[in-house]
């Protein structure tokens, strides 16, 4: 479903991506992991054209991303995206951000649009604080909507860059529960993440990157309980002594 | 100073405000559309595009709006194009504040976090569904404060069109000024007026703000 090589993207003169290779399959979960700095976000957002990457293959669904075309559009309904600051619209309430896409982008009907949206915050816990506006949410209840927006353009896969590492720590789990929800209904997910509980239950393929490289890839069994990497392991250890694991 | 004299003066006052009023509505639509229009310019992406929208903001703000409103009544009918003094004002008013409303409009829609922006983007919007649906809702409303200043200060220099013969309050104030040379009453009731018409204007944008406000009552 998306298929990414030999990714290479720059800032400026500094090289972020340094030839990345990956695909990801319909109904997989992946998730992504490693330091700060390693270029895992660039990388999830190379994947709806956010970025602009400077050499290699970036697809979705076979056509190209190029943020600079127009068939940047079509992708972006596809491969929904929710961002580690929720991003959700201010001046609009809970449903009317879950509404904006299928009505105002994909132009679907109204009533139709407006049950699914209801349908999805309830989904979510939701469903009785549509009227709010997300400023009048925890974050844990504004990422949960951010969810529901992603999914109301019923979208073949959803990218979540660090759903939780906004989150006061009380609130990662109800987040969590939703996103583990998602991958048990077989949507397609690339998660970067630091919820290693997280990747070892619910991801089908854990890739460490590392400076701009994949550098493991695997089941998480493999990669987070035996890595072969000594980065993979030093990483692990550190996350582990910062008491983040489970 | 006494109540007739005051009474005397009143109708050719109040014609003068009614004067003044118009001059500064249709002058203040004449700014935000032309402003709104400078602003998305000036924060294009099309390299150009937003060079000159910021020279055309400059330039008009470079210029004295006395010497714009001269040179739109005086200097224009030599090109062949004749304005009444009312036009001329209301057009020379609008144009030389078009550029401040530019500048208020241009913050608002820096001062929007780019996340907004990414979010609408990821949503499959197009960039100019980006702009009108996420982008200015939001700017507009952080723009609203400034915005109701600029209207305020466009009453009051609604005066200036006062040098193209435009017969508004302050025009009518140094006419009957002249002619009786009763200026303590004249400016009083001028400066009077203008605050009557100011005050209330202020107040009520007050609440217009708290209206606007994100996440506000409606």
């Amino acid at each position: 479903m998306i298929t990414i090589e030999a990714l290479h993207k720059k800032f400026g003169e500094t090289p972020v991506l340094k030839g990345v290779d990956l695909r990801v399959e319909r109904g997989e979960v992946i998730c992504l992991i490693g330091p700060s700095g390693s270029g895992k976000s660039t990388l999830l957002r190379c994947i709806n054209g956010l970025e602009r990457y400077d050499d290699g293959i970036v697809e979705v669904l076979g056509t190209p991303v190029d943020r600079d075309k127009k068939s940047i559009h079509e992708i972006r309904t596809q491969v929904s995206m929710v961002f580690q600051r929720f991003n959700l619209f201010p001046h609009r309430s809970v449903l009317e951000n879950v509404m904006e896409g299928p009505l105002h982008v994909q132009k679907r009907p109204l009533a139709q649009v407006r049950e699914e949206a209801q349908a999805l915050l309830d989904k979510v816990g939701l469903g009785h604080r549509g009227d709010a506006y997300p400023q009048q949410l925890s974050g844990g209840q504004q990422q949960r909507v951010a969810i529901a927006r992603a999914l109301a353009m019923k979208p073949k896969a959803i990218l979540f860059d660090e759903p939780t590492s906004a989150l006061d720590p009380e609130l990662v789990g109800e987040v969590l529960k939703v996103m583990r929800n998602l991958a048990a209904e077989g949507m397609t997910m690339v998660v970067v993440t630091h919820e290693m509980g997280f990747a070892r239950e619910v991801a089908d393929k854990v890739c460490f990157l590392h400076d701009g490289r994949l550098v493991e890839s695997g089941p998480p069994e493999q990669v987070l309980g035996a890595p072969e990497h000594p980065r993979t392991r030093e990483f692990l250890r550190r996350i582990l002594d910062s008491g983040d694991a489970p | 100073m006494s109540f007739d004299t005051i009474a005397s003066y009143m109708p050719l006052l109040l014609q003068g405000a009614l004067v003044t009023v118009q001059v500064t509505a249709l002058s203040f639509v004449i700014s935000t559309l032309l402003g709104l229009l400078l602003a998305l310019m000036t924060v294009s992406k099309v390299a150009p595009v937003a060079l000159a929208g910021r020279s055309i903001v400059n330039v008009i703000r470079g210029l004295p709006i006395i010497v714009q409103l001269f040179y739109i009544y005086f200097v224009l009918p030599e090109f062949g194009i004749d304005l009444t003094a009312f036009q001329a004002g209301v057009i020379g008013l609008g144009v030389a504040y078009s550029a401040y409303q530019a500048e208020n409009f241009r913050a608002g829609i820096e001062a929007i976090d780019p996340g907004q922006v990414e979010a609408a983007e990821s949503l499959g919007m197009k960039s100019a569904k980006v702009m009108r649906r996420v982008v200015l809702p939001q700017a507009l409303r952080i723009a609203l404060p400034p915005y109701g200043n600029t209207l305020v200060m466009m009453l009051k220099d609604s005066s200036l069109v006062s040098t193209i013969t435009v017969a508004e309050m302050t025009r009518q104030g140094q006419l009957i000024a002249a002619s009786t040379f009763d200026n303590l009453t004249v400016y009083t009731l001028v400066a009077l007026l203008y605050l009557a018409l100011s005050l209330p204007l202020t107040f009520m944008l007050r609440r217009v703000e708290k209206r606007f406000a994100i996440g506000g009552k409606r």
